[in-house]
C-alpha cells in the first residue's frame, strides 16, 4: 500500500527569472486522492506541466513505479501511464464526442487505417461509465457545458492511465455537476488509481482528498495526511502566516443615504430593483449565475440602459447616459473581469491609472505629464504596487499587482460609490485578504461600497447588508445580523 | 468631493505610510541603446540608404528642384497617412481613402463647371471628403459592422458614384486661382504641398502624443473593453476618427486635382494600399495600440525615396507594385519579429540584473 506509484525527487524548473520549482518531492499512492495546495505562482501549473512532459525539468528525478522516466513530449507522460484533465480543456466543436475523446489516442486497424467502429464502441461504454446520456456521433457543440467536460474527462481516461491529474476541475462547475465529479473520483480510487487533485476550495479538499502537499513560492512546505490537519493548518502553509481573520470587516462608521435606486427596471435582464445605499456601507449583492447582479450594476454605470425607474447620486438625479456620465458623478465600477475589462495590459502603468480622470491633469486638451505622473506615483506607492517604474507594461506585473492598478485607477478618479463586481474571483487566499482588507479601509473613508459576490462566505463576511436576487429581481435582503447562509441560498434558489 | 484630500497630498516628497515601499520612478529609460533599438532609428538608416542609393543612380538627384519634384510623388498620400496611422492605433481601418479622393475630386470638377470660385470648390471638395468619412463612421459605430467590411463596401460606393457622374468623361479647365495647390511653392523650391504636410504632421503628432484624445486612442487600439469601461466614449471617438480620415482624403483631393488639373473617375486608383504601407511602414501595429507620427514620417520619406528611385531607374509599373507587396507584406512581419527581438533582449538585460 505505502510504494508510491509516483515520486518526484528534487524537481526544479526554472524560466528567465523566475525559479518555478526550487527542489520539490511528490509522492502520489494507488487508491488515493492527494490534493496539491497553494497560492497563485505557487508552482502548481508548472508541476502540471513537468508532470505531462510539456515542460522538461532542469534537475531532479521522475520515477514512476520502479522506473525513473524522462518526458519529453506530452506522449510520453501518457505512455508512462499519467493523463491530465486540465482547467479548460481544448474542444473541438465542430467534432464529434468520439472524434474529440480520441483526439490524441487514435485507434487503428490492421491496415494502419483509423478504427472508427472501435472507437465509437469504446467512446460509448466511456460515456456509459461517466454516466453521460449522450451519443458518441454528436457534434461537441450542442452538448452543455457540463457534458462537454464530461467529455473531456472521457478523453482523459481514455489513456486508461494508472495516474489521473485534475487540474481545479470544479472552477466551472455546478453543484450537481460538482457531485458527479465526486462520485467519478470515488470509483477511481476504489479502481485504485492514483489522483492528484489540485483545487484552491477547502470544502472539496476535505471532502475527497486523503493526502496533501502543499507548495509555496516554488518549494515544498508540507505533505501528509488530511485526516491530521485542519482547514487553518492548510491557510498557514499555504501564506507562510496564519491568517487571524479571514474577513477583516471593519465596522465603519454609516452614514447618511448616498445613493437611491427606485424601480429600476430593464426589457428583459432585471425588474423592479429598488434599494438605498449609505456612506460607509458596503452593500452585498448575491445571487446565482444569471440572476441580473451584473446588469443592474452596468446599469447603475451608464453601460445599460434602463425603461424605467429613478436614481439618485448625492441627492441629486442620476441618470448615467455612458460611463464617463457615471465617473463624473462619482460612481466607478470594478468589472469582474480585471484582464480584459479592467487594465489595459499593453499600456504603461502611469497611463492606466490616470486614464479615467485624464481630464483633470490637461489643460485645453493637452495632458500635463509632469502631473500624470505624480497622481500615478501617489496611487500606485500608497497601494504598495511591486514594480521597477511607472513606464512598465501592466503585463509585465504579477497579478496581484494588476489588481493594484485597476484599483489605483479607479480610486484616482476620487470616487463615492465604488461598484466591485465578484472582487476576488480567482485569485489566492492572500490576495483575497488583501482585497477585503483595502475594502475594509475604503468604507472606514468615508466612501460606499456595492459587491457583487458569488461566494457566501465573503457576502457574509464582508456586507453591512445583502440583497439576495433571482432571475431579475430582488429575491430578500437582509441585515448582517440577521442573514444565514440558509436563508440566503434559499432565496438565490428560488425555493423560498 | 469629500475625498479632494487624498489627491492633494500628490507630489513627490510624500512619505507614505508603509515605510518599505520604495519611490517609483517615471521610467528607466536613457540607455542609449534603447533608443538605438527603436525602429524609428533602423528607418532613418533605411532612409540614408535610400537617398545614397538615389545619388549614385542619377547626378541630378541631389538638385534642388529634382529633390522638391521628388517630394510631390508621396505627398498627398502622406497626408492621408496621418489621419490613418491614428485609426489603425485604434484598431481600425480605412480602404475607402482612394474613392473618397475621386469623389471629392468629382463633385470639385462639377463645381468648378459651375462657374463656382476656388475658395468655393477647396470647400466643397474638404467637405465631400468629411461627410464621406463621417459616412463611414456612421454606418460602422452605429450598427457594429467591421471596418474592414463598411469601407471595402464604401470603396465601391464612392468611386461608383464617381463614374456614374462623370462617366468616359474628364473634367479639365480648372481656374489659375486653383493652381495653385498643388502647383504652387511657398519659398524657394519649397513647395505648397509639403508645407502644408509638415505641418499637418506636427499637428497630428501632438494630436497623437500629447492629447487627451491622442492617449484615449491609444487605450481604444489597446483595448476597446477597458477603455469603454474607463469611461471613454469609443465609438464617438471612432466616428471622429473616421471623419478626420475623409476629411483629409478630401484635402489630399484638392491638392491632386489642383496638381494633375484635371479629373477622371480612376484617379488616385490604388492608393489606399500605399497609404497603408506608409503607416505599418512607420512602426504602427497592425493590430493597433502601437505606433507613433515620427515613425509614419519617416517612412513616407523612405517610400518616396525608393520609388523615386525606382522611377529613375525605369523600372516599370507592373514591378513597382511588386514591390510595393513584397515591402506590404515585409513590413507588416518585421515589426512583429523586431519586437520579438527586443522583447528577448529586455529579458536578458532583466536577468543580468537580477
Amino acid at each position: 500500500m505505502d510504494t508510491p506509484v509516483l515520486e518526484l525527487k528534487n524537481v526544479s524548473k526554472t524560466f528567465p527569472g523566475v525559479k518555478a520549482l526550487d527542489g520539490v518531492g511528490l509522492q502520489l499512492f494507488p487508491g488515493q486522492v492527494t490534493a496539491l495546495i497553494g497560492e497563485n505562482g505557487a508552482g502548481k501549473s508548472t508541476l502540471v506541466k513537468v508532470l505531462t512532459g510539456i515542460y522538461t525539468p532542469d534537475g531532479g528525478e521522475i520515477r514512476v513505479g520502479d522506473t525513473v522516466v524522462e518526458f519529453h513530449a506530452a506522449t510520453d507522460a501518457v505512455k508512462s501511464g499519467i493523463s491530465a484533465i486540465h482547467q479548460e480543456a481544448v474542444m473541438f466543436d465542430e467534432l464529434s464526442v468520439t472524434e474529440n475523446i480520441f483526439i490524441n489516442n487514435q485507434d487503428r486497424n490492421w491496415l494502419g487505417m483509423l478504427d472508427w467502429p472501435l472507437m465509437r464502441k469504446r467512446a460509448r461504454q466511456l460515456l456509459e461509465y461517466l454516466d453521460v446520456p449522450v451519443d458518441p456521433q454528436t457534434p461537441l457543440k450542442n452538448l452543455s457545458v457540463a457534458h462537454k467536460h464530461m467529455v473531456s474527462f472521457a478523453s482523459a481516461l481514455s489513456h486508461n492511465s494508472n495516474i489521473v491529474i485534475m487540474d481545479e476541475p470544479t472552477a466551472s462547475l455546478s453543484h450537481q455537476e460538482i457531485n458527479d465529479l465526486y462520485k467519478l473520483v470515488r470509483r477511481l480510487k476504489e479502481e485504485g488509481k492514483a489522483i492528484l487533485f489540485i483545487s484552491h476550495k477547502f470544502d472539496e479538499i476535505f471532502e475527497i482528498c486523503d493526502r496533501y502537499t502543499v507548495f509555496r513560492d516554488g518549494q515544498l512546505v508540507g505533505s501528509g495526511m488530511i485526516s491530521d490537519v485542519t482547514q487553518n493548518d492548510l491557510v498557514a502553509m499555504m501564506v507562510g502566516r496564519t491568517v487571524e481573520q479571514v474577513y477583516p470587516k471593519t465596522d465603519a462608521e454609516i452614514g447618511p443615504v448616498v445613493m437611491t435606486v427606485q424601480g429600476l427596471s430593464h426589457p428583459t435582464e432585471f425588474n423592479d430593483i429598488s434599494f438605498d445605499l449609505r456612506k460607509g456601507e458596503i452593500l452585498g449583492f448575491y445571487g446565482l449565475v444569471g440572476a441580473g447582479r451584473s446588469e443592474v450594476m452596468q446599469a447603475l454605470f451608464g453601460l445599460t440602459k434602463t425603461n424605467a425607474g429613478s436614481m439618485t447620486l448625492q441627492n441629486k438625479p442620476y441618470t448615467p447616459a455612458n460611463t464617463s456620465q457615471a465617473i463624473s458623478s462619482g460612481l466607478v465600477y470594478v468589472p469582474e473581469d480585471r484582464q480584459h475589462q479592467g487594465a489595459i495590459l499593453s499600456l504603461p502603468i502611469f497611463q492606466n491609472i490616470t486614464l479615467p480622470r485624464l481630464g483633470g491633469l490637461s489643460c485645453h486638451g493637452f495632458i500635463d505629464m509632469a502631473r500624470e505622473y505624480d497622481v500615478a506615483r501617489h496611487y500606485a506607492q500608497s497601494l504598495n504596487l511591486k514594480a521597477a517604474s511607472l513606464s512598465e507594461n501592466v503585463e509585465n506585473l504579477s497579478g496581484g499587482n494588476q489588481q493594484k492598478v485597476v484599483i489605483g485607477k479607479w480610486l484616482a478618479t476620487n470616487p463615492n460609490v465604488i461598484v466591485v463586481d465578484e472582487p476576488t474571483k480567482g485569485i489566492d487566499i492572500g490576495s483575497k485578504s488583501a482585497v477585503h482588507q483595502f475594502m475594509g479601509d475604503l468604507v472606514a473613508q468615508g466612501l460606499s461600497v456595492i459587491m457583487v459576490s458569488s461566494e457566501l462566505p465573503e457576502i457574509m463576511g464582508m456586507s453591512d447588508r445583502i440583497i439576495v436576487m433571482h432571475e431579475g429581481r430582488i429575491a430578500a435582503r437582509f441585515d448582517r445580523d440577521t442573514a444565514s447562509a440558509e436563508a440566503i441560498v434559499t432565496a438565490a434558489t428560488g425555493a423560498a | 468631493m469629500n475625498r479632494q484630500t487624498l489627491q492633494q497630498t500628490a507630489p513627490h516628497t510624500t512619505q507614505h505610510q508603509t515605510g518599505n515601499q520604495r519611490f517609483l520612478p517615471d521610467n528607466l529609460n536613457g540607455a542609449w541603446r534603447n533608443r538605438l533599438l527603436r525602429w524609428e532609428t533602423l528607418l532613418l538608416v533605411f532612409v540614408a540608404l535610400a537617398f545614397f542609393a538615389n545619388t549614385q543612380l542619377s547626378p541630378y538627384f541631389l538638385d534642388p528642384w529634382s529633390l522638391s519634384d521628388a517630394t510631390f510623388n508621396f505627398t498627398e498620400k502622406a497626408i492621408i497617412a496621418l489621419p490613418m496611422a491614428l485609426l489603425i492605433i485604434a484598431r481600425d481601418i480605412d480602404l475607402s481613402v482612394a474613392s473618397t479622393i475621386a469623389l471629392s475630386s468629382v463633385a470639385m470638377g462639377a463645381a468648378n463647371s459651375a462657374g463656382i470660385d476656388p475658395a468655393g470648390m477647396v470647400a466643397i471638395g474638404a467637405g465631400v471628403g468629411l461627410l464621406a468619412g463621417l459616412f463611414n463612421g456612421y454606418i460602422i459605430t452605429r450598427f457594429d459592422i467591421p471596418a474592414i467590411v463598411v469601407t471595402i463596401g464604401t470603396m465601391s460606393l464612392y468611386r461608383g458614384i464617381a463614374y456614374i457622374v462623370l462617366g468616359d468623361g474628364v473634367y479639365r479647365d480648372y481656374p489659375q486661382g486653383f493652381a495653385f495647390f498643388g502647383q504652387g511653392y511657398v519659398y524657394g523650391v519649397i513647395s505648397f504641398e509639403f508645407t502644408l504636410f509638415l505641418l499637418l504632421a506636427v499637428i497630428f503628432a501632438v494630436i497623437l502624443h500629447k492629447t487627451i484624445f491622442g492617449r484615449r486612442v491609444f487605450a481604444i487600439g489597446n483595448n476597446p473593453t477597458a477603455a469603454l469601461f474607463s469611461g471613454i466614449n469609443v465609438k464617438r471617438h471612432r466616428m471622429v476618427l473616421f471623419t478626420l480620415v475623409g476629411l483629409l482624403s478630401g484635402i489630399a483631393a484638392i491638392l491632386l486635382t489642383s496638381r494633375i488639373g484635371s479629373t477622371r473617375p480612376s484617379i488616385a486608383m490604388g492608393w489606399e494600399l500605399e497609404v497603408i504601407t506608409m503607416v505599418v511602414l512607420g512602426g504602427v501595429s497592425i493590430m493597433g495600440g502601437a505606433g507613433s507620427i515620427a515613425g509614419v514620417f519617416i517612412a513616407v520619406f523612405l517610400m518616396g525615396l525608393v520609388t523615386f528611385g525606382m522611377g529613375l531607374l525605369n523600372v516599370p509599373g507592373i514591378v513597382m507594385s511588386i514591390f510595393t507587396g513584397i515591402l506590404l507584406i515585409a513590413v507588416i512581419g518585421t515589426p512583429i519579429i523586431w519586437r520579438r527581438v527586443v522583447q528577448a533582449q529586455k529579458m536578458r538585460s532583466k536577468m543580468r540584473g537580477g
